[in-house]
């Protein structure tokens, strides 16, 4: 069965038409040259702050004992967090997309949420509910518990799409529903698992939470205590060069697992609908397992939340500003998962159907910006528009496209993986039959990849919703999101006011994670016997 | 299939509304200012609305913490918009000074708090303190068992019960209290002894909850975090007390909230008086009614209740000034590896 790595070679390189004529794919490159400028944009400014600075402070900075440390710690959690990120999220999302679990919409939504909610309030939660945690394994739980959804949004997204007919006929072959699991449907969403994986691994690099929430001291504390107590950008810049070498390092990884199979569907028909597995008598324990991440994971964030608001003398009715705020936080989130998601078509298109080392050296570019401190980011921003774009700065459009740079690898591996799936033949046969480019996208690939961009837009959404960093840096003056007036409150001890603002972004998290299960609604409509 | 793009529609109308909208930085008016504000956003909300109904002039307010808002100044230069910034803590000032983007405070605006509270050059100008002291956990400790010196912290006997956070601005002012008064070798023992006793938290707002939960038995924090624990707490939730070092300890600091004006503003005048408001009777009176649990500086005003009388705090003898940006605090820090 070679069936699932034949894809025709002639898409390997620029796009031939049914004709034969090589076709320069203008709009893709156009939107690939657009990310990889803005991608460029925070990381030229990171190399010209740290080119400022001499080899004596770097080597005083870099060659301590402490640093040695501080880059285990950092190693370690990202090792064991990406294994159990795959884990949890490959499996609550076969249960939810693959298996005859009640209340799957249910469980959908509540499954994602946990990206919406603040690391100040997970922190919170935990410290009261054990005041002891902290240490490695404390962080490796609380990490993972708040970024597997990196991983199960883009696998749910895929598992949606993969070909039942596959799978069938790996059954007829004689292969048991675990071996065909491993070797027929992983081998479908592997994209969308190695690109989950590799947005945690970036992200664990670049994480602060894990210090704030649980006192696990990483490497980026010692990237902020230069921008904090030493007001020392140069060095910051120059230690974060480290965190660069380091997600290199995790994108040619992740780069050589990839490049080992192609997934896309063989045929060139529709796709079967994939069969639901009946759970049976194990339909219990995978309640109680999905039962036990949300609830470790979002009950115990929601719960020191309703205890703030019983408890804390500082609880009011939410002012008017609220309403501010919240309109604030949507219009920005949902602009920027937008031009994100736009972005990375383009750049999943050129890495996957235009591949060369070029295209490929763009899609892998617009992943760096998840392994950088937003502050980095951020102020990279602020460098560049103070100089050449002053009347940009500080508007409402820099921050949207801050939070557009800051989480578009979130939205390149929810498109990325669904194009990969997605047969190229297809598209051919629309061409073949005379359609433009263009015309072949909106009828062809554009339904094929529809849950993956979905996937992107939500992604990026619930990221954008609780993004402070840059929020603080560059929004417009006098505008408040969610994020920024939690933080106010709660930087004031008043808990009790800070609540609603939380309470609010899980909320408005639970919008796209929603919409995201009408997705199945629809699928078990065409999947229906008729 | 239709339904699934729904979500994006909506949001392609808002952006571009967004980018008509949003675009056009703010012109200076005469009597306009932006404060870059690193202090508690409450007590400035209350700060910015009396100088406003006093001035008539508008003040636009960006809150970030105090170390965000000096690396964005140290980026924008002389393009910032910031007319004045307005800060937690001094070190960060000290910083700004020291790359030559602060103005000169008025000398009436300086003359109105005293003296050693503000920049040794007279670049920023003092407004409000606080005393560093120990937190403790009142039913695991007796005040009798307290130490009178911050030096004492790094005794054998106070291991696995200390709490503090190395990183927090408040504590390299500690360190350079050490290093002025007994050297640095004094300095570095103490510290490793902090080390072997201590977990480190992230910040002093986790220090002071882990201490009044009992899962640390004592820090040192500034005065200020327990009072406000405490106002949202309430009374009944304290299990935690606070004490202060012996007079003249070295731990027995005065912490200072600072306001200077930059050198590039455009504005000058309406950014000295915002800071001549900010050391008047009225904006003293403003901070020590705004919940803050801070010192006023300015002589004659006093703090809120419950807050033993500043004339009655012994402070070791050392200034914000000469505590300086605390660089070399934190290289020794860096050294020990607790940072």
């Amino acid at each position: 069965m070679s069936t699932l790595a034949t894809a025709p070679r002639s898409t390997s390189r620029w796009t031939r038409g049914w004709s034969g004529r090589r076709r320069w794919p203008l709009v893709s490159s156009l939107g690939g040259a657009i990310a990889a400028a803005l991608v460029l944009l925070p990381l030229i400014f990171l190399v010209v702050e740290a080119q400022q600075s001499g080899w004596g402070e770097v080597e005083r900075l870099l060659l301590r004992h402490t640093v040695a440390v501080l880059l285990w710690n950092t190693v370690r959690l990202t090792l064991a967090c990406t294994a159990l990120c795959a884990l949890l999220g490959v499996g609550a999302a076969w249960c939810v997309e693959r298996t005859d679990l009640p209340a799957r919409r249910a469980w959908a939504v509540a499954l994602v949420l946990p990206l919406g909610v603040p690391d100040f309030v997970v922190g919170y939660g935990w410290v009261s509910l054990e005041p002891s945690l902290h240490g490695y394994l404390a962080a490796v739980m609380i990490m993972t518990l708040s970024l597997y959804p990196l991983v199960y949004l883009p696998v749910a997204a895929a598992l949606a799409n993969v070909d039942g007919s596959l799978e069938e006929a790996a059954r007829s072959l004689g292969l048991g529903p675990w071996r065909t699991f491993w070797r027929v449907t992983l081998r479908q969403i592997s994209p969308a698992v190695l690109g989950g994986c590799l947005l945690v691994t970036l992200g664990l690099l670049a994480e602060y939470g894990a210090f704030e929430i649980v006192q696990y001291e990483t490497f980026t504390v010692a990237i902020f205590t230069e921008f904090k107590l030493g007001f020392d950008t140069v060095a910051a810049c120059a230690l974060s060069l480290v965190l660069v070498a380091l997600s290199v390092a995790a994108l040619g990884g992740e780069f050589a697992l990839a490049s080992r199979g192609r997934s896309w569907r063989p045929g060139p028909g529709a796709r079967r609908v994939a069969a639901r597995v009946g759970l049976g008598r194990r339909r219990v324990g995978a309640m109680l397992a999905l039962g036990a991440i949300v609830g470790l994971a979002l009950g115990v964030p929601l719960g020191s939340l309703a205890y703030w608001m019983a408890r804390g003398s500082s609880t009011t009715l939410p002012s008017a500003s609220i309403l501010s705020a919240l309109t604030h936080t949507v219009a920005y989130s949902a602009a920027a998962a937008a031009i994100a998601t736009a972005l990375a078509v383009p750049v999943s298109t050129l890495a996957i159907r235009h591949r060369n080392r070029f295209t490929l050296l763009i899609e892998r570019l617009a992943y760096l910006p998840m392994a950088l401190p937003g502050l980095v980011i951020a102020l990279g921003l602020v460098a560049f528009s103070v100089r050449y774009a002053l009347a940009l700065y500080q508007s409402a459009f820099e921050l949207i496209v801050a939070y557009a740079i800051l989480f578009l690898p979130l939205a390149v591996v929810g498109v990325r993986s669904a194009l990969a799936q997605a047969p190229p033949r297809l598209e051919e046969v629309g061409r073949s039959l005379g359609r433009r480019p263009a015309a072949v996208w909106c009828r062809v690939t554009l339904p094929l990849i529809a849950p993956g961009i979905a996937a992107a837009f939500a992604l990026v959404f619930i990221s954008s919703t609780t993004e402070l960093t840059a929020t603080l840096l560059l929004r417009p003056t006098g505008v408040n999101t969610l994020a920024t007036q939690f933080w106010a409150y709660t930087s004031d001890f008043s808990y009790g006011a800070a609540a609603p603002y939380a309470a609010l972004m899980v909320a408005i998290s639970a919008v796209p994670a929603y919409l995201l299960t009408r997705r199945m609604a629809t699928v078990a409509r065409i999947g229906a016997p008729q | 299939m239709r339904g699934r793009l729904h979500p994006l529609l909506p949001s392609l109308a808002l952006t571009a509304g967004l980018l008509l909208s949003g675009c056009g930085a703010s012109s200076h008016a005469a009597d306009e200012i932006t404060l870059y504000n690193g202090q508690h956003e409450q007590t400035t909300a209350a700060l910015v609305s009396a100088f406003e109904r006093e001035s008539a002039i508008h003040v636009n307010v960006r809150s970030a913490d105090e170390a965000t808002l000096g690396n964005q100044i140290l980026q924008e230069g002389s393009n910032s918009p910031a007319d004045v910034f307005y800060s937690e803590n001094t070190p960060v000032l000290e910083a700004l000074r020291e790359k030559g983007l602060l103005a000169p405070v008025a000398p009436s605006t300086l003359a109105a708090v005293p003296s050693r509270y503000s920049s040794a050059q007279g670049d920023w100008v003092g407004v409000s303190a606080r005393v560093s002291v120990l937190v403790y956990n009142s039913s695991e400790l007796q005040p009798s068992q307290l130490p009178g010196s911050l030096l004492e912290l790094s005794q054998a006997r106070w291991r696995g019960k200390l709490g503090f956070a190395p990183s927090e601005t408040d504590f390299q002012p500690l360190i350079t209290a050490i290093v002025k008064l007994d050297g640095t070798a004094a300095a570095e023992r103490w510290l490793k002894g902090m080390q072997a006793n201590g977990t480190v938290y992230p910040d002093n707002e986790t220090v002071v909850a882990q201490v009044n939960n009992g899962e640390s038995a004592l820090g040192p924090i500034n005065h200020y975090y327990w009072f406000r624990l405490q106002a949202e707490l309430g009374a009944s939730a304290m299990h935690s007390a606070l004490h202060y070092y012996a007079p003249g300890d070295p731990g027995d600091l005065i912490d200072v909230s600072g306001a200077a004006v930059l050198r590039s503003s455009g504005n000058q005048a309406a950014a000295q008086r915002f800071l001549a408001f900010l050391v008047s009777r009225m904006g003293q009176e403003t901070i020590a009614r705004s919940h803050s649990y801070e010192y006023p500086l300015r002589p004659g005003v006093s703090p809120a209740a419950g807050l033993r009388p500043f004339a009655d705090l012994h402070p070791a003898a050392l200034t914000p000034a000469e505590l300086g940006d605390g660089s070399a605090a934190l290289s020794l820090e860096q050294k020990l590896g607790l940072l």
